[in-house]
């Protein structure tokens, strides 16, 4: 059995069916996320470990002890706030203490575990201050402090760096992953954001519309999505018509040209197919490993830094690729013809 | 010419409000004939009966605050964070003693707590002080709410909550270290205007015969001449201090605030 058991959660508001029989085990340590559109469930979910809501049905366990019925102060559990949620009359210190003073630890201990933590999160000075004296990202490292100290049991995070501005963002979420596997501590981590999710988690959960799509590692997800929806929400797609040439051989026709499918085909010879390529399946000139050459239209070009993204047109079809930004060769430009090798090796058959 | 206009009614409105105020103070120092003099006052706080009704209403005063804030913080609350669609109703309840006046609040007291009704409280002393206490939080009720719900306003009453559930704090630690500091103002604010009513309040003290300063002030102005002035502008001057208190921790919050 694993640390933490979601099993057939169920959750209506009313009439609004919210989340669906949705099952979930994590293993000790493990950082899973939950990545979904806004108003999948999400949240539900997490406040629904948390205590906050009570599932309709379905049960949750933690470490083999059955928690569905617990409250919210007996979960021992720790949580972080998409709000700024520390309380505005204590200090940092006081706040990061307070689930300590809370637990009737004494004050020599409360203190040095407050000191511990604050020099965990790289604040060690800051525990003389009051919340209002930080800034969005101190106050969101001392709401992580705040529900570490306690050595809760399982950590949950609602979109906690969505209130931040890029750059804090992801210094952040790379500080909170590193924390995490230093304590291995088990952490729920939900997020809209597939860059977030992919970066940060040992496993994620594609949700969409209250029900766990896929689970599975950053690369599955990735590069093998199950279904249509966790292809389209995660990364960048492009999806074109094909027809079956070859099952066998796992070839796919797109614009008069083979493609080759990794996998065999379901499908028979004739069929039409969906072919997802991601922007990586693309490449600018001729490439020996791909296995055909389209004479593709510029359509945009988006300078990012390190990569460019080109928006072309194939065979009536719009696609987006990435190429490397090399200073010794200029971008292409809007208008112009060129050349664009493709394969299906990584390409991703959807009916 | 439009400000010209807001002069004049300003220069009214002070004489207005100012004119019988210096007059009754100027009176309130002419006990001595010819001279001016604070005769009257020394007079007034000679008196043993101005400290004992000045001290009764002070302590009523201290334990309606307690009540109050007891009532109306854990009220207001929870009405915020589980019945938010109740609040216009809780609103209405908490006006509706600036709209029934204290007489007919007093008199259904006498009527249901009589000493021949099952709860005799109107039977002795302390009854009649309990049954006063609960008349003046009444009385306070809506300046109180009003003032811990705006209080409540400023924080998110929510996810504090939620944040303290998730460190194992349970509703009087939420209450207690959380939610009462973070309104503390408010419900200072709410305390001065409780005093400030209180201290002049006549109607219930009168009528329920408790020894308290409104009807002490009431007595004295029936039989003297120059020292119901006096009284008069000492009564003023504790209002006057409890709206300045009141300033004082509105502008000291600010501050707190302005340091961000
Ligand atoms: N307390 C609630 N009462 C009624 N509906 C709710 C409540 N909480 C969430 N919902 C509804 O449940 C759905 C999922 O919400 P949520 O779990 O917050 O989604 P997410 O976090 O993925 O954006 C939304 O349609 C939302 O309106
Ligand atoms: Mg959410």
């Amino acid at each position: 059995m694993s640390y933490l058991n979601l099993s057939h959660l169920e959750k209506s508001f009313g009439q609004n069916h919210v989340v669906k029989d949705f099952d979930l085990a994590v293993e000790k340590g493990e950082f899973i996320s939950l990545l979904g559109p806004s108003g999948c469930g999400k949240t539900t979910v997490l406040r629904m470990i948390a205590g906050f809501e009570t599932p309709s049905s379905g049960s949750i366990t933690i470490d083999g002890q059955d928690v569905t019925a617990l409250k919210p102060n007996n979960r021992n559990i720790g949580m972080m706030f998409q709000a700024y949620a520390l309380f505005p009359n204590l200090t940092v210190a006081e706040n990061v203490g307070f689930g300590l003073k809370v637990k009737g630890v004494g004050r020599s201990e409360r203190d040095a575990r407050t000191k511990e933590i604050l020099a965990m999160i790289g604040l060690p000075d800051l525990g003389g201050r009051y919340p209002f004296q930080l800034s969005g990202g101190q106050q969101q490292r001392v709401a992580l402090a705040r529900a570490l100290a306690p050595r809760p049991r399982v950590l949950l995070l609602d979109e906690p760096l969505s209130a931040l501005d890029a750059k804090v963002r992801v210094s952040l979420r790379n500080e909170i992953r590193s924390i995490q596997q230093e304590l291995g501590i088990t952490t729920i981590f939900v997020t809209h954001d597939q860059e977030e999710a992919l970066s940060v988690s040992d496993r994620i959960v594609v949700m969409n519309g209250g029900k766990a799509d896929q689970i599975g590692t950053p690369f599955e997800i990735y590069n093998r999505p199950a279904t249509r929806f966790a292809a389209g929400f995660v990364g960048t797609l492009n999806v074109v018509p094909g027809q079956v040439v070859d099952p066998a051989a796992g070839l796919v026709a797109f614009g008069g040209q083979s493609l080759r499918i990794a996998a065999a085909v379901g499908q028979p010879t004739g069929a039409n197919v969906s072919v997802a390529l991601r922007p990586e399946a693309l490449r600018l000139g001729r490439e020996d490993a791909h296995e055909a050459v389209y004479s593709a239209r510029v359509q945009s070009v988006q300078f990012m830094g390190s990569t460019i993204r080109i928006g072309v047109q194939i065979a009536d079809q719009s696609l987006s690729m990435d190429a490397f930004n090399r200073s010794d060769r200029t971008p292409p430009k809007v208008g112009e013809t060129i050349e664009v090798s493709v394969t299906g090796t990584n390409a991703i058959l959807l009916d | 010419m439009t400000r010209i206009f807001a002069w004049i009614a300003l220069i009214f409105g002070c004489v207005y409000f100012l004119l019988p105020l210096i007059g009754m103070a100027e009176f309130s120092l002419k006990m001595r004939r010819g001279v001016y003099s604070f005769d009257a006052y020394r007079k007034v706080f000679e008196d043993p009966t101005f400290w004992a009704t000045f001290g009764y209403s002070l302590t009523l005063a201290a334990a309606t605050i307690v009540v109050g804030v007891l009532l109306v913080v854990p009220t207001a609350y929870w009405v915020r964070l589980r019945l938010p669609k109740a609040r216009p109703y809780i609103e209405f309840i908490t006006l509706l003693p600036l709209v029934i006046p204290a007489i007919v609040v007093v008199f259904g007291y006498i009527r249901m707590f009589n000493t021949s009704s099952i709860l005799p409280l109107t039977g002795s002393a302390i009854g009649t002080d309990f049954l006063l206490t609960m008349g003046y939080t009444t009385l306070a009720l809506p300046y109180m709410y009003r003032s811990v719900d705006t209080g409540l306003r400023t924080i998110d009453v929510a996810t504090l909550t939620e944040a303290a559930q998730t460190l194992g704090a349970g509703w009087i630690t939420i209450m207690a270290r959380i939610i009462l500091p973070n309104v503390m103002i408010a419900v200072l604010s709410g305390a001065f205007l409780t005093l400030a009513i209180v201290m002049g309040e006549f109607t219930m003290a009168a009528l329920l015969n408790r020894p308290a300063f409104g009807p002490y002030m009431q007595l004295l102005g029936a039989n003297r001449a120059y020292e119901p002035p006096a009284l008069a502008v000492i009564a003023f001057a504790i209002t006057w201090g409890c709206m300045g208190l009141m300033q004082l921790v509105t502008r000291l919050a600010k501050h707190e605030r302005a340091k961000a």
